[in-house]
């Protein structure tokens, strides 16, 4: 998070000195006590601020305390449901909806999808641990022989071109339904990313971080513009859902979609709606992306799939 | 193929509540495809709901139901263990039907 220079301190604000005869006294004095804030400004940030030693978990925490105290009445596990812990009339909606909810058909085309052997004999379940059952809260990872993040969504395509078949969209029904299965077999575990003591590593997760605070399209919007600064407001008949958890409740059914979405459907049109132009999915910034992201949301368990207006 | 109908009928003390969630896709004939033609109107015509031989609900649904519809609604006189029958047909005479015993 960037930090910005009170208002009081700024340039313009210092007040024009009142007599020309005192003026060099003024300054002086403006000028000594100017230093004397700035320093106490920095050595307050330091732990913080120092911008050079990146410090994920310290962010992870400073992330989670914002959401905490921008909303005290919310539960924190409570943050992977979106708008529905923010909103309670979208809530009851919601509620009701679960009993019947929407990604069924999905989740069902993805658990046979998951099941159904390539032509080589070989399954998903052989590209993954523990047979890709309950895995979700460790992807996306850092590979430490590549050097780059691997999310969920690549590693499902990689299998596939390792075992032969041709990879699927990254924005399509069946990636939405197979990430929907592998979701479901996770949900209620924490998220437990890691970033490895790498420099690569590190990289790669301020590259996520420095995209998500990165303000871009017509509109000049950053990702923490709608999920960090306005959660609980409206866009139009929405209600912007919390950045803390986001990622959770993936993959989702959106009833505007009107099916569902993996990771990198949500990514591209998010760009797309501030009038950006988005990068091709499974892109390294998208990667970095849902590495901090997820990161970020450390400890808040795996909701997904998930159902949003 | 799946079943494309999913129900779930409940006996409570009153009624009986059902749930439905069918998988359709509802096209209504005025939506193109990439490639600028028109999708042809594919849409369920009527929806029924049968306990022990009386229809105990029926629709007549047009172009303006949505995609994968979801349907709520009660109905008295039935007990646990009971069959429920659900079918659909639509403009293209395709249908599928489910029968469910009522929980």
């Amino acid at each position: 998070m960037k930090f910005r220079m009170p208002r009081s301190l700024s340039p313009e604000r210092v007040p024009a000195s009142p007599k020309p005869a005192t003026e060099v006294s003024v300054r002086s004095r403006i000028h000594f006590a100017l230093a004397a804030l700035a320093a106490l400004a920095l050595s307050t940030l330091q732990p913080a601020g120092a911008a050079d030693t990146p410090d994920p978990a310290a962010d992870a925490k400073a992330f989670r305390d914002y959401f905490v105290n921008k909303f005290p009445n919310v539960k924190l596990e409570d943050f992977v449901n979106g708008p529905y812990a923010l909103d309670g009339d979208m809530r009851r909606q919601w509620e009701e909806k679960e009993q019947f909810p929407p990604y069924e058909f999905s989740l069902e085309m993805g658990k046979e999808m998951f099941a159904k052997p390539f032509n080589n004999g070989k399954r998903y379940a052989d590209c993954f641990e523990n047979q890709g059952i309950g895995i979700k809260q460790t992807y996306p990872y850092f590979d430490e022989r590549e050097g780059k993040v691997v999310t969920l969504e690549l590693a499902l395509n990689r299998c596939r071109e390792k075992n032969g078949e041709a990879v699927l969209s990254y924005v399509g029904d069946e990636m939405a339904a197979l990430t929907a299965y592998m979701a479901f077999t996770s949900r209620g575990r924490p998220f437990a990313i890691k970033v490895p003591d790498d420099p690569r590593a590190l990289e790669a997760y301020q590259n996520g971080k420095r995209y998500f605070y990165t303000r871009r399209g017509q509109l000049n919007f950053s990702c923490a513009t709608c999920h960090v600064q306005n959660p609980g407001e409206r866009m139009r008949a929405e209600v912007l859902a919390p950045a803390l958890g986001i990622l959770n409740a993936m993959p989702i059914y959106r009833s505007e979609w009107g099916g569902m979405g993996t990771i990198s459907r949500r990514f591209t049109t998010c760009n797309s709606q501030i009038r950006g132009v988005p990068l091709e999915p499974q892109a390294e910034e998208y990667r970095d992306l849902e590495y901090y992201l997820s990161y970020v949301s450390n400890g808040l368990p795996i909701a997904g799939p998930g159902a949003r207006p | 193929m799946a079943s494309s109908i999913r129900v779930r009928a409940i006996a409570n003390v009153e009624a009986t509540e059902v749930q439905t969630l069918i998988q359709h896709p509802m096209d209504s004939g005025f939506v193109r495809d990439a490639k600028g033609e028109f999708i042809p109107a594919h849409f369920i015509q009527q929806l029924t709901f049968e306990h022990g031989g009386r229809k105990v609900f029926v629709a007549d649904w047009g172009t303006a139901v949505s995609k994968d519809p979801y349907v709520k609604f009660s109905f008295k006189g039935a007990n646990k263990g009971d069959d429920l029958k659900v079918s659909w047909i639509d403009n293209k005479a395709e249908t599928d039907t489910a029968t469910v015993k009522i929980q």
